[in-house]
């Protein structure tokens, strides 16, 4: 798509355990990669400016917020984006507490907020509320009070897992 | 590949949890919505019934693989909303947009109930607006009945109508049994998507399905169930596509494509009104990606805001990053409009001013200018209320293929219905032959009630004659809303020696609702403005409600439960300053003005009655819920109110603290609800968990504000919306009254705020009166130690 009068250097990824190349501005965020390049449309746009958190992917297994991550700073590295969370069909356990706890209304920013509670859960295997209200993704429906539920439930579930 | 086939769009959802694809679909506005009777008889000659399209998943275009998930229809669908595939899946297309208050999931279970099936065996699907050309005069005919949100009417408007549409289906299927089995229908019933034979026989609607499609069905409405055998209404059920959503494939309108598509970003006049003066668009031109640059024109001064809001440069380009930067590259000298030197701080002057005059008598009971030189005491106070953006998560866009007898529209949406006229009345275009897809909105609460960014679609693609996605950044999103109206409330209360509020007065000093609004010449001057006939209307012998409409130059829209949120934070504040200046409780107060259960007349939207006992008692739960009246702990405090919005009734009741330092903390949060028959209680606590947060966040921090004429919020830094680290848990009682239902997106914000400062005043001693609270706080909390 990228016409061919800007001509750079092609950035070698992996984006949800894939080999990925691209050769356009290297300034692109990599929101913009991943929805109009990438056609991974799971991950949303917000705010353009890092804040919202409705872009939040993974790269190199952090939580990054993709509409501020240039693509010239993606080189080597592995992007997960909530496409490419769930593992053969079955879902993370994250995905499957946001589904028993019903979080989504509008479900617009919830691929950012799982994202965002994954990361979470890596870092706090048992999260406090202090620990969740870390957390500064963006919901303009109002789902905070499930959204905490489910953390707490997918924080019991992956501790019982590896028990 | 054809224009259908290449959209990643309509597709279908499981109910239960299997895998899918999200949607486009459609709606229909009131104004070319057929009668009950006449929809029916569409619904049931309409041939084709559920259009199942195939899916190209997100991945597709990079991949090239991926088969459709959905196998092609088999079976003839019963009517318009049903089909019964020979596997034994039930399809039940979901006909309104589902902006997050849970339409697809909540209208398919009134089908799906009636028609007699397990839930878990039911697939959603979302279908496209229904419009179609008939035989009869007007010559268009609603295929679905009503598909647009706002008003909180998608379930009431449903609830006899959908149901039938199940009840009719199941109808066909047992005469269908009674056919194969030369057994009178009236022998058989029906269970687990089966018919039963009294003697034991069963035959599945999958196998019925067909041979039912070829009945004809009866000409009114056909027996329902009893609500006690209801095994789907009243229950407890998820979202339908709970599963596509966390898995990243529920597709959105900002997610819509399409071959060949390219997109736009406009550079908007900043100023209201405003044109463009100098353009130079030769550094963007350069911008590698960049195809196009056009501009559109602004809306006619002075005229209804029926299109686009303002005038723009649009940059063309293949992908958004191409057209953002070409975007930054325009060089543009905007002319500024009449409002160029205005601002919040003159408005609000105006709007002080205007109370020095007569305005527009709303309502009159009695007389307060009598009661008030005869009372003992006068209340007297002024609350101020912010203009408000709508700020959905996902911002406007709508994605367009104009040919020259066709159109396909693709767009997050709430009002598919005015979009296909405005189509129309823009291109020439037959109505029906102007296809609309609704995918999964992100968000709603009355910003795409218009559908101006529809209009910038078919104005870039009419000039550029390729198809194209016009996307919005956040501050185009800020600066470019039609506002929740600015407004000034002034309210004066009466008293007599015993305390009793004899007279009430409430002026309304505000931008109008009505200035340049499309289509709304037959309203009243005053409407999203005076809630004149709200609590405690009625209740007081001596009652005025008061216009004075204030000018401003910013578009102003529907905020959702606009006129209510409007009307509650003064009102109930006031009434809590009534009862507290007169030594009396602010419950008692607000049972005593309620009286006896009863119906009063209410004019306007959500009426035609109010009643006083169904208000007293979501009062009552929630007071109860917080155990108002207890002994508390030092510097907290319980506040309350109560709304009547749209039907439906709902009251607050809020603990908070408010330390030494202004700090706020909000203890405890209790809603109740009666919004009649409940059809999914889950759903309807997530609208009043939300609708909480909603008002928590909104009275806390959010207004718009203008200076020298623009928009001065810009991005969430600006408007910040409530976080997680100060987000409540609700604890919502829904209150089971036995009458029809009304809806639930809306009901759970009015008596937020409120609630709110009533709490703060018990904590603190000290009254806030202007939204947001903000800053407020700290010098308020300066005040607190000064009076204590």
């Amino acid at each position: 798509m990228i016409a061919a009068a800007e001509v750079h250097v092609a950035i070698e990824l992996t984006v949800n355990a894939r080999p990925a190349s691209f050769a356009g501005d290297p300034s692109m965020p990599l929101l913009w990669y991943l929805r109009d390049h990438a056609h991974l449309t799971g991950t949303k746009f917000g705010c353009g400016i890092g804040y919202c958190g409705a872009c939040t992917v993974h790269v190199d297994g952090v939580a990054v917020r993709a509409c501020v991550t240039p693509m010239s700073a993606l080189s080597g590295r592995t992007v997960i984006t909530i496409e490419g969370l769930a593992h053969g069909g079955a879902l993370h356990a994250v995905q499957q507490a946001w589904i028993e706890e019903d979080v989504p209304q509008c479900g617009y920013c919830q691929a950012g907020q799982i994202m965002a509670a994954v990361d979470l859960l890596k870092r706090k295997s048992a999260p406090t509320d202090a620990d969740i209200a870390t957390l500064t993704n963006l919901c303009r429906c109002g789902t905070y009070p499930r959204i905490r539920k489910a953390i707490r439930r997918a924080a019991a579930q992956l501790n019982a897992a590896r028990t | 590949m054809s224009v259908v086939n290449a959209l990643s769009a309509a597709s279908a959802v499981s109910a239960a949890s299997g895998p899918s694809a999200a949607g486009a679909a459609g709606a229909v506005s009131g104004r070319h919505a057929l009668t009950r009777r006449e929809f029916l008889q569409v619904s049931a000659s309409a041939a084709g019934g559920l259009v199942v399209s195939l899916v190209m998943p997100p991945l597709a275009a990079a991949e090239g693989a991926a088969p459709p998930k959905l196998p092609a229809a088999v079976n003839q669908p019963l009517g318009s909303f049903v089909r019964i595939e020979p596997d034994g899946r039930i399809v039940i297309g979901a006909r309104g947009c589902e902006i997050g208050q849970g339409v697809r999931t909540s209208l398919p279970m009134l089908i799906a109930e009636e028609l007699d099936v397990p839930w878990s065996a039911v697939t959603v699907e979302q279908l496209p607006y229904g419009l179609i050309a008939s035989p009869d005069p007007p010559g268009l005919a609603s295929r679905y009945g009503p598909q647009g949100a706002g008003g909180s009417t998608s379930i009431p408007d449903a609830w006899h109508e959908l149901r039938q549409v199940g009840a009719r289906a199941r109808w066909l299927l047992v005469q269908a049994a009674a056919q194969v089995w030369q057994q009178s229908a009236a022998a058989l019933r029906t269970e687990d998507a089966q018919v039963a034979h009294p003697d034991g026989r069963r035959l599945s609607y999958a196998r019925l399905a067909q041979r039912a499609a070829a009945l004809t069905p009866p000409d009114g409405d056909v027996p329902m169930k009893d609500k006690s055998a209801y095994h789907i209404i009243g229950h407890p059920t998820r979202v339908a596509d709970g599963r596509d959503i966390v898995t990243g494939v529920a597709a959105y309108g900002i997610d819509a494509a399409l071959p060949g598509a390219l997109t736009v970003l406009i550079a908007r006049c900043p100023y209201f009104d405003g044109s463009l003066g100098e353009l130079d668009d030769s550094e963007a031109r350069r911008i590698p990606g960049v195809r196009q640059v056009v501009t559109i024109p602004p809306p006619r001064a002075g005229a209804p805001l029926d299109r686009n809001l303002a005038a723009g440069v649009a940059v063309i380009a293949d992908d958004f990053w191409s057209a953002h930067r070409g975007r930054e590259a325009l060089r543009i000298r905007w002319t500024a409009g009449p409002g160029a030197k205005d601002s919040s701080a003159a408005l609000e002057q105006r709007a002080a001013a205007a109370f020095g005059k007569g305005g527009l008598i709303a309502r009159q009971d009695g007389d307060f200018a009598a009661a008030r030189r005869t009372a003992a005491r006068i209340v007297e106070r002024t609350y101020i209320e912010p203009f408000l953006a709508h700020a959905t998560m996902e911002p406007p866009n709508a994605l367009i293929d104009l040919k020259a007898n066709r159109a396909l529209l693709v767009a997050s949406l709430q009002s598919p219905g005015d979009a296909s006229r405005m189509i129309n009345a823009m291109t020439g275009i037959p109505r029906p032959d102007i296809e609309i897809r609704l995918p999964r909105t992100g968000g709603g609460f009355g910003r795409r009630l218009q559908n101006d960014f529809v209009a910038e679609a078919v104005l870039v693609a009419q000039k550029a004659g390729v198809p194209l996605k016009v996307l919005w950044t956040r501050e185009d999103d800020l600066q470019n809303d039609f506002y929740r109206p600015f407004g000034v409330h002034r309210l004066s209360a009466a008293l007599d020696a015993t305390g009793r509020v004899t007279g009430w007065s409430h002026r309304v000093a505000a931008t109008a609702r009505k200035w340049r609004a499309a289509g709304m010449e037959d309203e009243t001057d005053w409407i999203g403005c005076v809630d004149r006939d709200g609590f405690p209307a009625g209740c007081v012998e001596n009652y005025v409600a008061e216009f004075l409409p204030v000018d401003f130059q910013l578009a102003r829209g529907w905020w959702r439960a606009p006129l209510p949120t409007f009307a509650a934070f003064p009102i109930e504040s006031f009434l809590d300053e009534v009862a507290h200046e007169s030594r009396q409780d602010p419950l008692a107060l607000r049972f005593a003005l309620l009286g006896a259960p009863r119906e009063l007349d209410y004019r306007d939207h959500g009426g035609p009655k109010l009643h006083t006992g169904r208000l007293a008692e979501v009062l009552r739960q929630a007071a109860r819920a917080i155990g108002y009246g207890r002994k508390l702990p030092p510097r907290h405090g319980v506040g309350l109110a109560s709304h009547f919005t749209h039907g439906g009734y709902a009251a607050h009741a809020i603990e908070v603290a408010v330390s030494e330092h202004g700090e706020l903390d909000i203890v405890r949060c209790v809603c109740a609800a009666d919004v009649g028959a409940i059809v999914n209680p889950l759903g309807l606590d997530a609208q009043f968990m939300g609708g909480t947060v909603d008002g928590l966040s909104t009275a806390l921090s959010l207004e718009i504000t203008v200076k020298a004429g623009r928009v001065q919020q810009a991005n969430f830094p600006d408007y910040p919306l409530m976080r997680m680290a100060r987000a409540p848990d609700v604890e919502v009682h829904l209150i089971e009254s036995g009458f029809p239902p009304s809806g639930s997106g809306e009901m759970g914000i009015p008596p937020v705020a409120p609630a709110l400062v009533n709490a703060i005043f018990a904590a603190s001693a000290v009254r806030l009166r202007r939204l947001p609270i903000g800053a407020q706080l700290k010098g308020v909390s300066r005040q607190s130690r000064a009076v204590s």
